[in-house]
């Protein structure tokens, strides 16, 4: 089902024709309102008369996380404070968050792209969705429920949490549609399983996000569960869940290019790279309002497709994710950099600035173990000192990076020394493929 | 009296103690007591050995984590009820008793590690009480 057949089907040139006039706008409202960009444009001696379309994009500088960072918490935000009705956020490399701010308007067109992923994956007003992502700063929660009230399906806002009531409720409400993380809906999945009740449950949908995510785990999910699942993604700097989304054909995620525009980058060089190439994904917002990215630089690698797609939508389609340019894990959702371990260990007297991270997926839950060289500085006869130094490293990561890390203790030494930061990392999940 | 105890901080895999004995044979360490505490990631391996400063030195050049601290050595008589008896004493002071283990070495009764949060306080209860306590030159 296609929500909105005027936009999700446009031919390539009108397409192209609505992109460059709003290219053009949201480029003079950004040199007008925000300070920083203005700044950044006339350091490279560009005024916004120069952008006349996208075939222009390439001139416009990058905008990335050290942006967002050196701007925090405002800094990018092209409308008076009273314009703006609401603030997400998800972690970034180093302390301060990145966050993203909407205004009503953002609200109602990020509500959109959610009811036309939803659309996509089937989901109708007579549907009774479960959604099972995080309420709070994270987009997932309220960005899915927002989209799925727009579209006029009922929505139960599970948030996450508590597995065994929303098992309960989804035999007790007949829920038709769930929106979780895949590694959750596996989890789901097996307690069903467990208790017996597969049989028992209306689901016909899963529209799974915030992770990346592999076409073996869409089998398991929907041979297990008898249901079909769709991918759905976004990040919050963008907007949040919804910037694109995988139809029924699964030939890669429907970017809704009336709001975003994107395009591949190689990230050594910098440069825009050809249609159809491999590199980084970059995005540019068209018509966000709060604060609106110009060429953001996702860091997630992949490539896009822009034939029209079976299912009638001409929006390119991003194919799969290759990988990230950066040293981001997304772990059960959560986005965690190395660098934010290594700030949390550097505040806890008896550890070493030396650690290693080991992802990994057991059952269908990531697990996190860090582990952490013991200062011979801290190191006594006794036990105690040692269980006292594992709590505390483990207490700090989880104010850090909001996630129970299984701490393990290490001989001094005992992990080999690299200077780059991304052997820091042993990632056995093997999710791109 | 107090004797040094050699501390060693392992982690829980395959041939560790095995590595941490050999280097200490290697270096010719006479180990007279051993005893281990550990968890599922990591152990502590505490010794009582000859020439203990000796000892640490070889560990710690071969790249292991290990430090010395005191330890009382209780000659307790053997006789029923004897080693309850030296608990009872460091309790009424109030002292906590942290660790307890025997040691193998020759000699009149059963000699005992005992690990307070006050050893030098403890032993000299002991002491006081006619209770033998041994040096690092009596092991």
């Amino acid at each position: 089902m296609i929500w909105n057949e005027a936009k999700e089907c446009m031919s390539r040139d009108e397409i192209e024709a609505l992109q460059s006039a709003r290219l053009v706008k949201v480029v003079n409202r950004v040199y007008h309102n925000v300070e920083y960009y203005r700044k950044k444009m006339q350091e490279i001696g560009l005024e916004p008369g120069d952008i006349k379309g996208i075939e222009d994009l390439d001139k416009l500088p990058y905008t990335t996380y050290a942006d967002l960072r050196d701007t925090y918490p405002f800094g990018l935000a092209a409308v008076p404070r009273s314009e703006m009705v609401r603030v997400h956020a998800s972690s970034g490399t180093t302390g301060k968050p990145k966050i993203a701010v909407y205004t009503r308007r953002d609200i109602d067109i990020w509500a959109e792209c959610v009811a036309r992923c939803l659309s996509m994956a089937g989901i109708t007003r007579d549907d009774i969705i479960q959604v099972g992502y995080g309420y709070g700063l994270f987009t997932g929660g309220l960005g899915a429920h927002y989209g799925a009230e727009y579209l006029g399906a009922l929505v139960l806002p599970m948030s996450t949490g508590n597995t065994q009531k929303l098992i309960d409720m989804m035999i007790d409400c007949d829920v038709t549609s769930i929106a979780c993380t895949p590694s959750y809906l596996l989890h789901v999945a097996e307690d069903l399983e467990k208790a017996g009740l597969v049989d028992k449950i209306k689901l016909k949908s899963a529209i799974c996000g915030a992770e990346p995510w592999t076409n073996e785990m869409r089998d398991q999910m929907e041979a297990r569960l008898h249901i079909k699942a769709y991918d759905i993604y976004g990040l919050t700097e963008m907007m949040g869940p919804g910037v694109a989304c995988d139809c029924e054909y699964h030939k890669g995620l429907h970017i809704w290019e009336d709001h975003f525009l994107p395009e591949i980058i190689d990230p050594a060089t910098q440069k825009q790279l050809p249609k159809g190439s491999d590199g980084e994904l970059v995005i540019t917002n068209l018509t966000k309002e709060g604060m609106p990215l110009i060429r953001y630089r996702t860091k997630d690698l992949t490539s896009i497709e822009y034939d029209k797609c079976e299912c009638g939508r001409t929006m390119a389609r991003i194919q799969r994710f290759r990988g990230r340019s950066d040293d981001m894990l997304i772990i059960k959702g959560v986005n965690v950099f190395p660098s934010q371990v290594e700030a949390a260990l550097l505040t806890i007297d008896g550890t070493t600035p030396h650690y290693m991270l080991v992802v990994d997926r057991v059952g269908n839950s990531d697990t996190l173990e860090v582990q952490v060289e013991v200062a011979e500085s801290a190191f006594t006869d006794e036990m105690q000192s040692l269980e006292k130094l594992s709590k505390a490293v483990h207490d700090k990561l989880k104010t850090a990076i909001g996630l129970n890390a299984k701490v393990k203790l290490v001989e001094p030494n005992g992990l080999e020394h690299f200077d780059g930061k991304s052997k820091h990392v042993i990632d056995k999940r093997k999710l791109y493929q | 009296m107090l004797i040094k105890q050699l501390t060693v901080f392992m982690e829980n895999r395959e041939g560790r103690l095995d590595e941490v004995l050999k280097t200490l044979a290697n270096g010719g360490i006479d180990i007279l007591s051993v005893s281990i505490a550990d968890t599922t990631d990591y152990g502590v391996l505490r010794a009582i050995t000859r020439e203990p400063e000796r000892a640490k030195q070889i560990l710690t050049d071969a790249s292991f984590t290990a430090r010395l601290n005191d330890i009382i050595a209780v000659v307790v008589p053997d006789a029923v009820g004897s080693l309850a008896k030296v608990v009872a004493m460091i309790h009424a002071a109030n002292i906590n008793i942290k660790y307890v283990y025997g040691l193998s070495i020759d000699g009149e009764g059963a000699p005992i590690a005992i690990k307070t949060d006050d050893d030098a306080k403890a032993a000299a209860i002991l002491e006081a009480a006619g209770v033998k306590t041994l040096s690092d030159s009596e092991i």
